[in-house]
């Protein structure tokens, strides 16, 4: 309790630390971000699905595990929202956009961060790539965001 | 590090910021000096404690407060034998649902100072308190409950709660 006078407030938090089996696919992509590299799996009608899939979302049938492609590190913003006030635990300290991002080679958008330095700077539409930090681990945050193609 | 990545930790944490309520806020008062207190339903008569300010079967009210027992009777029990992380008490462990003396609805304490293979519905349990010194507004001034080595209360006059 942080504060013993009256009204009682405090910090409440509630926390799961789930831990995850990643399974044949997931396992190869997180393997691949630990070695910088970002991997989509082959759909039909020329579709390629990042993160990859064990299935297709469109039909359910088994997707080629063994021949995940590589994609971007740069990609095209399809949609973006801009998180002016960022709270402990997203991924950048200052503001920042989240963003759907197509991947060059990739027909699905991939959700991650764009560190524009301002609102005035993003635009649907506008180039961004991947920015790798230098110690990866194999998750998620090996890839620290993305940043405009001309320079962050 | 060539070994392939086959796990991963995917945290959920949600921050609040907490307002005791004022019935919530009597109970910390009271717990700050070593004492429990319920509140009691005007309708069904039931005790709860913690005191929420209203009953949720009979939804009115609850003004009448009342000091509730540091000791109770355990009506189920869970052993604990996986470890978690933010959890700093050693495996196994019993964590009991416990029906404290005077209250009607019962609630979760850490049991201690016990083999877990002897825990049992209807075994009487004391709460062992922290030093006087480190009192706050917090549950926390009750470490765990222990045995309080009274005889065991019949399952059969547990009721509903077993």
């Amino acid at each position: 309790m942080s504060d013993a006078a009256r009204p009682y407030t405090t910090d409440h938090v509630v926390e799961y630390a789930y831990k995850r089996s990643l399974g044949p696919v997931l396992s190869r992509f997180f393997t691949a971000l630990r070695d910088g590299q970002i991997l989509g799996s082959r759909a039909p009608e020329g579709r390629v699905l990042v993160p990859p899939m064990e299935h297709d979302p469109d039909t359910g049938d088994g997707l080629d595990v063994a021949g995940l492609v590589s994609v971007g590190p740069g990609g095209r913003v399809a949609t973006w929202t801009w998180i002016s006030a960022p709270r402990e635990k997203h991924p950048l300290d200052h503001p920042f956009a989240f963003a759907l991002i197509e991947l060059d080679g990739a027909t699905t958008g991939f959700l991650h961060a764009v560190d524009a330095g301002s609102e005035a700077r993003m635009h649907t539409g506008m180039r961004v790539t991947a920015r790798w930090r230098a110690e990866r681990t194999g998750g998620i945050h090996d890839l620290e965001c993305f940043e405009p193609e001309d320079g962050a | 590090m060539s070994d392939p990545v086959e796990t991963i930790v995917t945290p959920v944490h949600l921050l609040y910021d907490w307002t005791a309520t004022s019935a919530q806020a009597e109970f910390l008062d009271a717990i700050q000096e070593g004492r429990l207190i319920g509140d009691r339903c005007p309708e069904c008569r039931n005790v709860y404690c913690p005191p929420s300010g209203s009953c949720a079967r009979c939804g009115v009210e609850t003004t009448e407060r009342l000091d509730v027992a540091d000791k109770g009777t355990v009506v189920t029990f869970c052993i604990v034998r996986v470890p978690s992380e933010n959890i700093e008490v050693s495996l196994p462990y019993c964590a009991a649902t416990i029906l404290l003396d005077g209250s009607n609805m019962p609630f979760i304490g850490l049991l201690q100072e016990v083999d877990v293979e002897d825990v049992r519905v209807g075994m009487r349990v004391e709460a062992v308190w922290a030093p006087k010194s480190e009192w706050g507004p917090t549950f926390e001034n009750i470490k765990y409950f222990r045995p309080s080595g009274e005889p065991d209360v019949p399952v059969e006059s547990l009721g509903d709660w077993v």
